[in-house]
């Protein structure tokens, strides 16, 4: 087991290599130098000769990469081509939002989606069944922007219900109600993206688990049928259900870019926009550094859970 | 390498291991794998209808330059015009038909999704039969290629390389195509594992075929039927994919026509709240296209399933 | 059909030895082997069946694919035609094998589902460019017709046809190639008892028609006793008898053969008297081989030498590796 987990981890070194690898080589296709970018824009000229010599610019490109890679370990992102500021800055503003709006909505989803996925393996063919999949068909198929664009109108702009965008009212004191208000119509565009998809899994497979003999035999011990669905079958059933929370991940940073330029959510979604269009690469560069590692830390810590959670796996 | 379930895997000769064939025997004489496959999937409601309404988008979007009422870059003088009898749809704020732009953007939706799932499930297939049929170091190095390319969130990577090489019809295709193959990769390796320790390559082995021959004739047609599934869901995916980058300006850019830039106008609230013809028809016709697909992909999987688990 | 003196043989296995490596911890070090055949040798005569017995996994199957190259083996060498197939090159090989073929154990895996009998049976003339497509399916009509099928099955897929059709068509595949020796892999093992003889009776008058030469490996005695003309006898990867059918059965040397012999119901009623050696506790793992010979923790005669010295296989015509052979024992 704990062989397995350092194992586990081992071949995560040569991936999370690999990632800076594939991301410097996307910088390297943008105009600019990825190791300009290291150096503060503000400086004056001789700063800045003296700096990229040091840098190493008049390198071959590996020596380059690797010069990059050193910055990058002490935690020099570089500096926005935009506002001057350090990446790193600018990403730890604007990192809470977007946490708040994934975190609320990963949760959301997934508790909209445990009990309907009992729900229709319990009741298997019934109308609750059938409406349940209907509505998870269509939350993996609706676009994000759509459902955004769809939910203002109806609840914003027609029942005036709840905000059109951003996180507080405008020269509002903020406040935890002002936010939450804030956040209701985007946590229900993702978290219909997440339910859909979960459903299916949280579905399938309790049907599979509610056909072993080892849940016959609770039934046959005379166990209630409450017992059975949520001691014996959810906890079996959940285990493969992890995997899909790795899937999850990447699914719902793609979500958020979309979602948060709809509501003018001010998180890393809406940063990555608008660095595209200032034609900010560094910044760009290291929100996809971000996010890369964190989509390869949650299929690690995927994996782990899993094999701690499946006595079955072989670890070799 | 992480987890393995498959007893068969390592085992040299399996002793009297009943397989999937043995299953088939009970079926009909003259019934081949594919056939019950079709009958299965057509059997399937939601997946027939899927299969129409997709068939009927494909249509339109060939037909596109006949069935058009007006063209779709025609500058009218009436400007957000709400529907009429000449404009069904009413026109944009440039002046521009909207039903025939929504016609025209079928063959963007069409295009990106068939074109870009081609290129990868091709790249896929190559990288996974290599990988599982070779071994040792050469999967090694390939998986973890895998892991690295799954390692970036899909849409996020995408869409920093287009806004770095430029927002066209082409580039998100090529681009799309170029990252979405580790997930196919993955699925062949695995197939390619399981089916090269059954006796018919064995067999090949023995016969003397060589190994391009083994891997393409013998392998790659018994691994298919989940790829194509997987293939199925990826061009729903791509769907949404080019859409989602067009209304984020990033993917097909005016004056070309595509559901998603259409889209793009409903950011504007007044148009989201007073002008619905001009947001809502894209965006049902997104959401139409991706739910067919996902209902094709759907019942072709409960179709390869049933087969496999009955 | 004994073999003579100064016959040359058709493939010589020598010192054949296939390992396969355990690996574990982190890095996947490795930590010992599976000795799955370990040091067999043996000849085959042309025309001649080669037994091949031993209770699952004492490497018979192995030997068999090494003999074919399914397997690359560790050590030895398999010398077919002057030419030791262990060393040779993949493409060198690829020749060799029109002469070399073999007929697996499970006739549901052994045929590729999704290929139509015509084409599984043409495949390897057009591979090989020994025919074109006409002579090929040409050639499929008559091959059909000696394995006992109807040509009008040439358009069926496999799964059609029943365990006993798909041996013969396994057998018909590996025929087109006309090749000089057919491994058989357990091929009637898979089969109801009804069939297995069926089959059995095929091969023997192909091996007649087509002067064959076969390694026919079984995990019984039965089929091995009706079929072959010398038996070698494994356990735990080495050979521990090898002598002409007659002699096996009539006059066992090895405590293991006779074992062999008291799991098949003899026919012959004279044999019956004979005291029943029993044998108990189970195979020992092929990973950790016992000490000296690798059969002594089950032998009833073992003494302290079995448990040191690897008994050496020694004899004229009938060789044997056993410290006491059973002649000396009983007589």
């Amino acid at each position: 087991m704990l062989h397995y987990i350092i194992r586990r981890l081992l071949i995560a070194i040569p991936v999370l290599f690999g990632v800076t690898v594939l991301n410097f080589f996307i910088i390297n296709l943008a105009p600019g130098n990825p190791v300009d970018m290291m150096v503060n824009p503000s400086a004056t000229p001789e700063q800045l000769a003296m700096t990229k010599h040091a840098l190493g610019l008049d390198q071959p490109v590996w020596v380059q990469y690797f010069n990059w890679l050193g910055q990058l370990i002490h935690g020099n992102l570089g500096f926005s081509y935009q506002t001057r500021e350090p990446v790193t800055q600018i990403l730890m503003s604007h990192i809470g939002p977007t946490l708040l709006l994934m975190g609320v909505s990963l949760v959301v989803g997934y508790l909209i989606a445990i009990p309907l996925g009992i729900l229709c393996a319990r009741k298997q063919n019934s109308w609750i069944d059938y409406l349940v999949t209907g509505f998870s068909f269509f939350g993996i198929s609706v676009p994000h922007f759509f459902l955004g664009l769809g939910v203002i109108y109806v609840f914003a702009s027609k029942l005036l219900m709840f905000p059109t965008g951003s996180m507080n009212t405008l020269g509002g004191d903020g406040g935890l109600i002002d936010t939450v208000n804030h956040l209701v119509l985007p946590v229900l565009v993702l978290s219909t993206g997440i339910a859909g998809n979960m459903v299916r899994y949280v579905r399938s497979s309790m049907l599979d688990v509610l056909g072993k003999d080892y849940l016959r035999t609770a039934k046959a011990k005379g166990l209630s049928q409450f017992i059975i669905t949520n001691k014996h079958a959810l906890r079996n059933s959940l285990i493969p259900i992890i995997t899909v929370i790795g899937i999850d991940i990447p699914l719902l940073i793609g979500g958020a870019i979309v979602t948060e330029q709809v509501f003018q959510w001010p998180g890393l979604g809406l940063l990555t926009i608008q660095s595209i269009t200032s034609r900010d690469y560094s910044t760009l560069m290291a929100i996809n550094l971000l996010a890369a590692v964190t989509v390869l830390f949650a299929n690690l810590l995927t994996d782990i859970l899993y094999a701690v959670a499946d006595p079955r796996i072989r670890y070799d | 390498m992480a987890m393995k379930l498959n007893p068969n895997k390592n085992v040299p000769e399996l002793e009297g291991v009943g397989t999937s064939e043995q299953i088939m025997d009970q079926f009909g004489e003259e019934e081949s794998y594919l056939h019950m496959i079709a009958r299965r999937f057509f059997k399937h409601k939601l997946a027939f209808a899927g299969l129409i309404v997709f068939s009927l988008i494909v249509l339109i979007a060939a037909l596109a330059p006949i069935i058009t009422p007006h063209d779709p870059n025609k500058i009218f003088n009436e400007f957000e015009a709400a529907p009429s009898a000449n404009h069904l749809l009413g026109t944009d704020p440039v002046g521009r038909d909207v039903m025939s732009r929504l016609i025209y953007g079928a063959q963007v939706s069409i295009s990106v999704g068939v074109g870009a799932v081609a290129i990868y499930v091709a790249i896929g297939i190559v990288l996974g039969l290599i990988a599982g049929y070779c071994g040792k170091w050469v999967d090694m190095v390939i998986m973890r290629l895998t892991d690295v390319f799954m390692s970036f969130p899909y849409f996020m990577v995408i869409l920093v390389l287009v806004s770095i090489i430029g927002p066209s019809l082409f580039n998100i295709t090529i681009v799309i195509g170029l990252l979405g193959w580790p997930a196919i990769a993955r699925l062949v390796r695995g197939s390619v594992l399981s089916i090269k320790e059954m006796d018919y390559v064995k067999a090949g082995v023995a016969l003397g075929y060589s190994t391009p021959k083994i891997l393409f004739q013998h392998i790659l047609p018994n691994a298919l039927a989940p790829i194509l599934v997987n293939a199925t869901f990826g061009v729903a995916s791509a769907i949404i994919m080019e859409a989602s980058l067009s209304f984020l300006g990033m993917g097909v850019r005016p004056p070309a026509a595509s559901w998603g830039n259409m889209l793009t106008q409903a950011e504007s609230i007044t148009v989201l709240s007073s002008q619905p013809w001009l947001w809502i028809p894209p965006g049902l016709m997104i959401l139409l296209a991706v739910l067919s697909v996902n209902f094709i992909g759907d019942g072709l999987r409960d179709a390869i399933e049933s087969q496999n688990a009955k | 059909m004994p073999p003579l003196e100064q016959e040359t043989p058709l493939l010589q296995v020598k010192n054949l030895k296939k390992y396969y490596p355990i690996k574990k911890g982190i890095i996947s070090k490795t930590v010992g082997h599976v000795k799955a055949v370990d040091d067999v040798s043996f000849d085959i005569y042309p025309g001649e069946t080669m037994g091949l017995v031993g209770e699952s996994g004492c490497g018979k199957s192995t030997t068999g694919r090494s003999l074919v190259r399914l397997e690359d083996p560790t050590a030895g060498q398999v010398i077919f035609q002057g030419k030791d197939l262990a060393s040779i090159s993949h493409r060198e090989m690829r020749k060799l094998r029109t002469d070399l073929q073999i007929i697996f154990q499970d006739p549901y895996s052994s045929l590729n589902p999704r290929k139509r009998i015509g084409d599984l049976l043409a495949e390897p003339l057009i591979a090989h460019k020994l025919a074109t497509r006409s002579e090929a399916d040409q050639k499929v009509n008559e091959i059909l017709e000696i394995v006992g099928l109807s040509k009008q099955y040439k358009n069926r897929y496999p799964h059609e046809f029943s365990g006993g059709q798909r041996q013969r068509i396994g057998i018909a595949r590996a025929l087109m190639l006309h090749p000089k020796l057919i491994i058989c892999d357990e091929p009637v093992s898979a089969l109801d008892v009804s069939i297995q003889a069926q089959v059995l009776n095929l091969l023997k008058d192909l091996q007649k028609e087509l002067h064959l030469t076969y390694v026919f490996i079984a995990h019984g005695l039965g089929a091995v006793k009706y079929i072959s003309d010398r038996i070698t006898v494994m356990y735990l990867g080495k050979v521990m008898e090898l002598a002409t059918t007659k002699e096996i059965f009539e006059h066992p040397k090895h405590p293991y053969t006779e074992i062999l012999l008291n799991a098949y119901p003899i026919p012959n009623p004279h044999m019956r008297g004979r005291d029943q050696i029993v044998v108990d506790g189970d195979v020992p793992s092929p990973a950790n081989p016992p000490k000296g010979c690798v059969f002594h923790t089950r032998c009833p005669f073992a003494k302290d030498i079995c448990r040191e010295k690897i008994p050496v296989l020694s004899g004229k015509d009938h060789l044997v590796a056993c410290h006491f052979p059973l002649e000396s024992v009983n007589v």
